[in-house]
């Protein structure tokens, strides 16, 4: 019973940050067909921010928001220099600038950083562990389960509430019929963006505050999780991420956990197949997106 | 200067090309200031190419376009409905996921400020009743005509000066064809002027005060309705009414 507490607190926690990454993909990809392979990059980005503003000798607070700003600097960035001046491409070559976008930033990091992980010293409390009715839960991977919650609400919010948001949900139906209607295209893929590079820093905040390192890869493998999430839950559904991004969290947390460790090789292989088995069943993954798109 | 003043919108020597097809080819008109022009003709003679470069939707291949005296022959969408353009596209193409009220919303983000949006809302409510009923519904539910309606009053929501339509009667029931063009009537009458693209010919020449016939991306005659619609020879050729 306390082991599978525990482990579902890590699988909240592990699945919330790949929920949020797969948001971020869902929301660009909804309004502009990007798949975004450097999406990685923008957390691994809000990582050395937080990172540098340590050993700047910022507190530990100030870095984890400058860390969130660094992301969202970066997604903008990354927008206006590389994806604004392909807009209407088709999938396949914004994928591919994409992957270029990627590779240059992960050299830049190893070369301008280092490439091996570089240590952030964080309070040790942030590192301890409470107990709740006789078992020990760790404080981190809580309060990342509370940020998860937290970010979703605001961006629900943002989107249900504001006209931006709705601009957006618009946009992803039909965003010719929105620029009919006098809205800029490039403030609504700005704002998809900044939102997705938020979400990004979110993680990147989580992921360094349990791990205390970071790492020219350190974007990368959980975004590549986050993808297969997006696709499980139906590409370019914001509903499908977030549930893909727990089921796919929870999946690799219990068979870490209790699988026979002959078997632990083969949990990413373990993982991919049931992703498959749904997605035999259902192909357009399990919350697939209305189809908006018209002629 | 005595022209620009009653004249809302001049295209001249026009062309629209899609590769190989020369969907519009040299048209000149006018739009004039207060009344409704209809763009006729049969299916592909251009009458939405034509409405769509106007809008800036569709690229201009040669030719010019001018709006409210301002060329606009490389404006971009967005910046010609911000000028005083409300676009009522083919297809309504209103956002079936948001509700009936989130599409007024969107559509006055930019045309507007928030007070005033929130004031236009309240006034298309009044205006069209059933769409105030229906504010909180997803607009997909809504009906053929109630969606046309809704896109009317997302088009006026920045409260434009030129109103381009295309084909609002597509697919609509014949009682609910009429409300809509008495919609048309009476927003002329508010001072609003309209470019009206209509497979509906008959229907169009009631309530036009101008009309250009297109066949093959050409004019094929324009002027008066009531000569239009007296011409036999036309009306059997173009008009199919």
């Amino acid at each position: 019973m306390d082991q599978l507490v525990q482990q579902l607190i890590n699988a909240l926690s592990l699945g919330g940050i790949y929920a949020m990454l797969a948001l971020g993909l869902a929301i660009v990809f909804s309004i502009v067909r990007l798949i975004n392979f450097a999406h990685g990059e923008i957390m691994t980005f809000g990582g050395y921010g937080i990172f540098l503003s340590m050993v700047f000798g910022f507190p530990p607070v100030a870095a984890l928001c400058i860390g969130l700003g660094a992301a969202v600097v970066m997604a903008l960035a990354m927008e206006r220099a590389a994806f604004r001046v392909m807009r209407g491409a088709d999938v396949i070559s914004l994928l591919i600038t994409s992957f270029a976008v990627s590779e240059i930033l992960k050299v830049l990091f190893q070369n301008g950083i280092s490439a091996r992980p570089v240590p952030i010293s964080f309070p040790s409390a942030w590192s301890s562990s409470y107990q709740i009715g006789g078992m020990t839960i760790g404080v981190a991977p809580t309060a990342s389960i509370f940020v998860t919650i937290l970010s979703l609400g605001c961006l629900t919010f943002v989107l249900r509430r504001l006209a931006i948001g709705m601009a957006m949900r618009a946009a992803a139906e039909d965003f010719d019929m929105l620029r009919m209607l006098g809205v800029r295209a490039n403030r609504v893929v700005a704002a998809a963006f900044a939102i997705s590079g938020l979400l990004a820093g979110v993680a990147a905040v989580i992921w360094t505050a349990q791990r205390g390192s970071v790492d020219p890869m350190m974007g990368f493998f959980p975004v590549l999780k986050a993808f297969i999430a997006t696709v499980l839950g139906g590409l370019g559904s914001l509903g499908g991420a977030v549930l893909g991004g727990f089921v796919v969290g929870t999946l690799e947390v219990l068979t870490q956990a209790f699988l026979p460790d002959s078997l632990t090789p083969y949990r990413d292989a373990i993982v991919l197949s049931a992703v498959i088995a749904v997605l035999l069943v259902r192909p357009d993954g399990l919350l697939p997106a209305r189809s908006g798109t018209r002629s | 200067m005595a022209e620009a003043r009653d004249t809302i919108l001049e295209v001249d020597a026009l062309d629209v090309r899609y590769g190989p097809v020369r969907a519009v080819r040299g048209i000149s008109f006018e739009v004039a200031k207060g009344g409704i022009t209809a763009l006729l003709g049969a299916n592909g003679a251009g009458k939405s190419s034509t409405l769509m470069a106007v809008a800036g939707v569709v690229p201009v291949t040669s030719g010019r376009i001018s709006l409210f005296g301002q060329p606009t022959t490389k404006a971009t969408p967005d910046a010609i409905v911000r000028s005083g353009v409300g676009i009522c596209p083919e297809g309504r193409r209103i956002f079936a996921s948001l509700s009936v009220e989130e599409n007024l919303i969107v559509a006055g983000t930019a045309v507007a400020t928030p007070q005033v949006a929130a004031k236009r809302r309240a006034e298309m409510m009044e205006r069209f009743p059933i769409l105030g009923e229906r504010r909180r519904q997803l607009a997909g539910l809504l009906s053929g005509g109630e969606q046309q309606m809704l896109a009317v009053a997302r088009a006026l929501m920045g409260a434009p000066r030129l109103l381009l339509m295309d084909e609002p009667s597509l697919g609509l029931a014949p009682q609910m064809v009429d409300t809509i063009f008495s919609i048309v009537e009476e927003l002329q009458c508010e001072g609003i002027s309209i470019l009206l693209v209509e497979q509906n010919a008959a229907l169009a020449l009631e309530v036009a005060s101008h009309a250009v016939v297109l066949a093959n991306g050409e004019i094929a005659a324009q002027g008066a309705p009531a000569d239009l619609a007296s011409d036999d020879l036309l009306k059997s050729a173009y008009l199919a009414a």
